[in-house]
């Protein structure tokens, strides 16, 4: 059983009190002491300016040319924080409340509290940096409601929260580097994690440029690489979007919690043909005021607007009566594409459904239904080169979080000690299910807030000595993966990375995707490992290991997703419940929503890699709920 | 929509020494909906085939906001598109037929890394001088005490979405960083947070940019033309304002003055 060592005491004092009870290090010892932060998004830039404002000498990587460009820079919707400055009787607890609900009682409540308390902090510090909020005419912070919460909590800058707050974030970092207390190391990938006597010393990177192995020695490593989506291949995240660190720190001993958690956005735009490279969100809202359908007869080929009345079927208006078509994500996503698994999708793939505004544009005006979407009927015309004011939109679900990460402890600190996980890298705070908005909340909870206090407390017990990199551990690491990229460019074979990658998303998709089941994820499993077998084999992959190298680049990153894509089926079948994002057929009430089972799967599944092609060791957490009642969610 | 048939001349160099060629392509039967940068992916992927080298080019979140992209196509900055940097471009832009000359940004400050791919790390060295407000984490106010105008948000918010793309370099005839660096002081000099610092700010940046090799500005108006975001020549009009407020009133640098 995992120790999750969560503060004794009430809920409302457990972060309190450990912060009071954490050990200090004495700033003048700080300087000696040398913390890797690898991933410079909201979690990696605001951890890497605190710990170097704090005196630690930090040093940060990122694969990007910048450390702006980290993904988090695409979040659109905003930020929650339980201000309550609209005086709607919102608060830490109510936030905390909504977090664990949302997650399917999947969370931890020590963990989530911690998460909406310091969530006012966040806002205050990203305005204090010179984040352009939207304001109201008065000048104060203006807030929406977002992800069906009921008070309006979330902070936002236009369509483009996540960029205003990793600039802000980063506007942080840059100016500890400009003091010289972070290195940064752009265009540095890390390939794999140092570790000595069971205790992290550091990391093995490639320079993307020159294709240099090095390894770097500190008294403690952060990993905030993101999620790992495109294990799907097709996904809202962006290209660069990948496992291999915390994929690699797995395979030395960190152990990966809840790896089938994922979360599917019902609305994106769908995929045009065999080239597509990635998928875009459409903002959720759209449902608000767009009716879904597809038609009745299997394989209509006519222009939707030559469809009457009659012959399309609304199945979410049908099918629940009284949601309609804003049924939450997950039952949105799997009814979507059920209908297209019968042969109704739309479009020239089929996999698609319409999402129509006809009847709000007849109700509203054009212009009242642009003043509420325009930015979005513009990017989606963008896109695809269709109008949504004459002709509906089309819509399909695509993988957009993951819930699952790196199981950490209280303190971010995974199984192995000195090795840290924060952002979305980590499974921390957000159970079976992630809330809209509480993704950018969370990753600088981590960085700004969490970390600087529970780093200390661990480097407080290690003295003062540099880490030595000349061990031979590090000269170790190093061949290892000098070795590892050789066999990679020496395989070839036929078959490219993406290749490779895009029939790993196919299985993925097909069965560890919306709807799984035992059969299902039994074939995935075989159909993976097959396709880990090929990849060995018949992987082509052009140029050098000294030179800017994509393909290379990308053929790592598909080996990692390939192993993840086994792990995760192998998570899916052994949770023979359905709970938040993971929907198991077999596992559903008579109105098809998902049945959790409390009593046998009450837990965190933590897995322990037990070496090449060997099954891995489950582990568990039990989660304990002492403030929260688990109930059952519903949707009538 | 027909598929289109295109030739493409692409601009590859091996290595920063490297001289570099301009080297013709057919790429065949690209569907207009695909992306451009999904196009260059189905090329990449037929000369991975062949056995040849892929042709490299910077791309990450292929939604125009982490400013990876940028390339020049048909000689225009992100391609004949206003407002829309390069992933967002799409190929029904183009007819069947079409020869597209695709190159790098071309700039002093700018070198080449490979084919199409150019380091802009200088546009971070400019930020890291200054673009930002001295607030360590915990040392901030409740984010309601200092009102901000609504139309002062707005405006800073227009310069704080620069994705530091670089296109505005690219497009200048004098390689001048002035738009990309204007957005930042601009945004930060009209917000209080980050009045205090604006003086110190505003030189500390410009040396910097100086420093790196990009050219002067001689208000051309390319940069606004070609920026993905659309940032216009009001905030060079305000970063002007700025350094001359600084340069004539010579404020001290280290204790800090309002001068207005
Ligand atoms: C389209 C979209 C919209 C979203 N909208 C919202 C929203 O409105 N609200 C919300 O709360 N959440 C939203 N999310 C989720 C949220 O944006 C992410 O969960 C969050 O930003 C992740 O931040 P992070 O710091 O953990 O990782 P990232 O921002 O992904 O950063 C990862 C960093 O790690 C680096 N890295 C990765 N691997 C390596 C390696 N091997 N070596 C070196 N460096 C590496 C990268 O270079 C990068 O710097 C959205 C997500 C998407 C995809
Ligand atoms: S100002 Fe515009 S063109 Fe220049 S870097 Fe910023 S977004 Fe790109
Ligand atoms: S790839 Fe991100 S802006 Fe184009």
């Amino acid at each position: 059983m995992l120790d999750a060592k969560i503060p004794n005491g009430n809920l409302q004092d457990k972060w309190k009190n450990h912060s009071f009870n954490v050990k200090l290090v004495n700033p003048a010892n700080k300087r000696k002491l040398d913390v890797i932060v690898v991933g410079t998004g909201l979690a990696g830039a605001s951890a890497a300016a605190s710990l170097a404002e704090l005196g630690y000498n930090v040093h940060a990587f990122c694969f990007h040319d910048s450390a702006r460009r980290a993904h988090s820079v695409a979040a659109q919707g905003g930020i929650n924080a339980a201000k309550n400055y609209k005086n709607e009787a919102d608060s830490v607890y109510r936030l905390f409340y909504d977090t664990i609900k949302g997650g399917d009682f999947r969370a931890r409540e020590g963990n989530v509290y911690r998460l909406a308390e310091v969530s006012v902090k966040i806002i205050d510090q990203s305005v204090a940096q010179g984040v352009p909020f939207a304001r109201e005419y008065g000048g104060l912070l203006d807030n929406r409601s977002f992800g069906g919460a009921q008070v309006s909590r979330t902070f936002y800058a236009r369509g483009q929260t996540g960029q205003q707050l990793l600039y802000g974030a980063v506007s942080a970092l840059n100016r500890q580097v400009d003091a010289g207390k972070v290195k940064l190391y752009t265009r540095h990938e890390m390939l794999d994690l140092v570790v000595i006597d069971g205790v992290a010393r550091g990391i093995v990177t490639r320079d993307l440029v020159s294709g240099e192995i090095k390894s770097h020695a500190a008294h403690a490593v952060i990993l905030a690489t993101g999620g790992y989506g495109n294990v799907f291949y097709l996904s809202t995240n962006a290209k660069g979007s990948n496992t291999t660190a915390i994929w690699r720190a797995h395979k030395k001993g960190a152990y990966f919690a809840n790896p089938c958690f994922t979360q599917i956005h019902p609305t994106c735009i769908p995929a045009s043909g065999e080239y597509q490279s990635k998928l875009t969100l459409m903002s959720e809202s759209l449902r608000n005021d767009g009716r879904v359908w597809v038609p009745k007869k299997v394989g209509d080929k006519r222009n939707p607007l030559d469809i009457p009345e009659e012959e399309r079927d609304y199945f979410l208006e049908r099918k629940y009566p009284s949601f309609g078509n804003l049924v939450p994500r997950d039952i949105a996503a799997r009814n979507i594409k059920e209908v297209c698994d019968e042969g109704r999708g739309v479009g020239p793939t089929g996999q698609a459904s319409y999402l129509d505004f006809a009847e709000s544009i007849a109700r509203l005006g054009e212009d009242q239904v642009s003043a509420r979407y325009g930015n979005l009927f513009e990017m989606y015309e963008k896109i695809t080169g269709e109008n949504p004011y004459k002709t509906p939109m089309r819509i399909y679900p695509a993988v957009h979080y993951t819930m699952g990460g790196l199981w950490v402890d209280y303190n971010l600190q995974t199984t192995i000690p000195g090795l840290y996980a924060a952002g979305e890298a980590n499974f921390s705070d957000h159970g079976a299910n992630r809330l809209g908005a509480s993704a950018l909340m969370q990753g600088l909870a981590d960085g700004y807030f969490v970390l600087p206090v529970t780093i200390g407390d661990y480097l407080s017990t290690l003295g003062f000595a540099k880490v030595d990199g000349n061990h031979p551990a590090f000269k170790q690491a190093e061949d290892e993966v000098k070795a590892r990229i050789n066999q990679l460019i020496n395989i070839k074979g036929t078959k490219t990375p993406d290749e490779l990658h895009r029939a790993l998303g196919k299985i993925m998709w097909d069965k560890v995707g919306m709807a799984r089941t035992a059969d299902g994820l039994k074939q995935a499993i075989a159909e993976m490992k097959q396709l880990k077998e090929e990849f060995w084999k018949d992987l082509k992959v052009s140029g050098t290991g000294e030179e800017l190298n994509e393909q290379l680049e990308k053929a790592g990153r598909t080996a990692d997703f390939i192993e993840l894509g086994i792990l995760m089926a192998e998570d899916a079948l052994h949770r023979n419940e359905s709970c938040g994002g993971h929907f198991r057929l077999e596992y559903q009430t008579e109105e098809g929503e998902a049945r959790r089972d409390d009593e046998n799967f009450m837990y965190v599944a933590a897995w322990e890699y037990q070496g090449e092609n060997q099954a891995e060791k489950l582990n568990k957490e039990n989660l304990v709920f002492e403030s929260v009642k688990p109930s059952q969610r519903s949707y009538k | 929509m027909s598929n289109l048939n295109l030739t493409l001349k692409i601009w590859r160099q091996r290595n920063a020494n490297d001289s570099g060629k301009l080297v013709t392509y057919k790429v065949n039967n690209i569907s207009t909906h695909a992306s451009f940068l999904e196009m260059l992916d189905i090329l990449n992927e037929d000369l991975v085939k062949k056995g040849e080298d892929p042709v490299a080019f910077a791309h990450d979140c292929r939604e125009g906001i982490c400013g990876s992209c940028g390339c020049y196509i048909n000689g225009r900055a992100h391609g004949p598109e206003g407002g829309t940097a390069t992933c967002q471009l799409h190929m029904r832009k183009f007819k069947d037929g079409d020869t597209i000359t695709v190159e790098p940004w071309r700039a002093k400050a700018f070198p080449v890394i490979k084919d199409l791919v150019v380091d802009r790390s200088a546009l971070d060295r400019i930020l890291q001088k200054g673009g930002y407000v001295s607030v360590n984490t915990g040392a901030a106010p409740d984010a309601n005490e200092i009102l901000v105008p609504k139309p002062v948000a707005d405006e800073a918010f227009t310069g704080a979405a620069c994705i530091g793309c670089g296109a505005c370099v690219a497009a200048c005839p004098n390689a001048s960083a002035m738009l990309f660096t204007a957005a930042k002081i601009s945004q930060l000099a009209l917000l209080p947070q980050g009045k205090p610092e604006r003086y110190r700010r505003v030189e500390d940046m410009i040396a910097q940019m100086e420093d790196e090799g990009f050219g002067n500005c001689t208000n051309v108006g390319a940069c606004s033309l070609e920026c993905p975001k659309q940032i216009g020549q009001n905030h060079i009009a305000r970063l002007n304002r700025e350094y001359i407020l600084a340069k004539t009133f010579n404020p001290p640098k280290s204790n800090e003055v309002e001068v207005i």
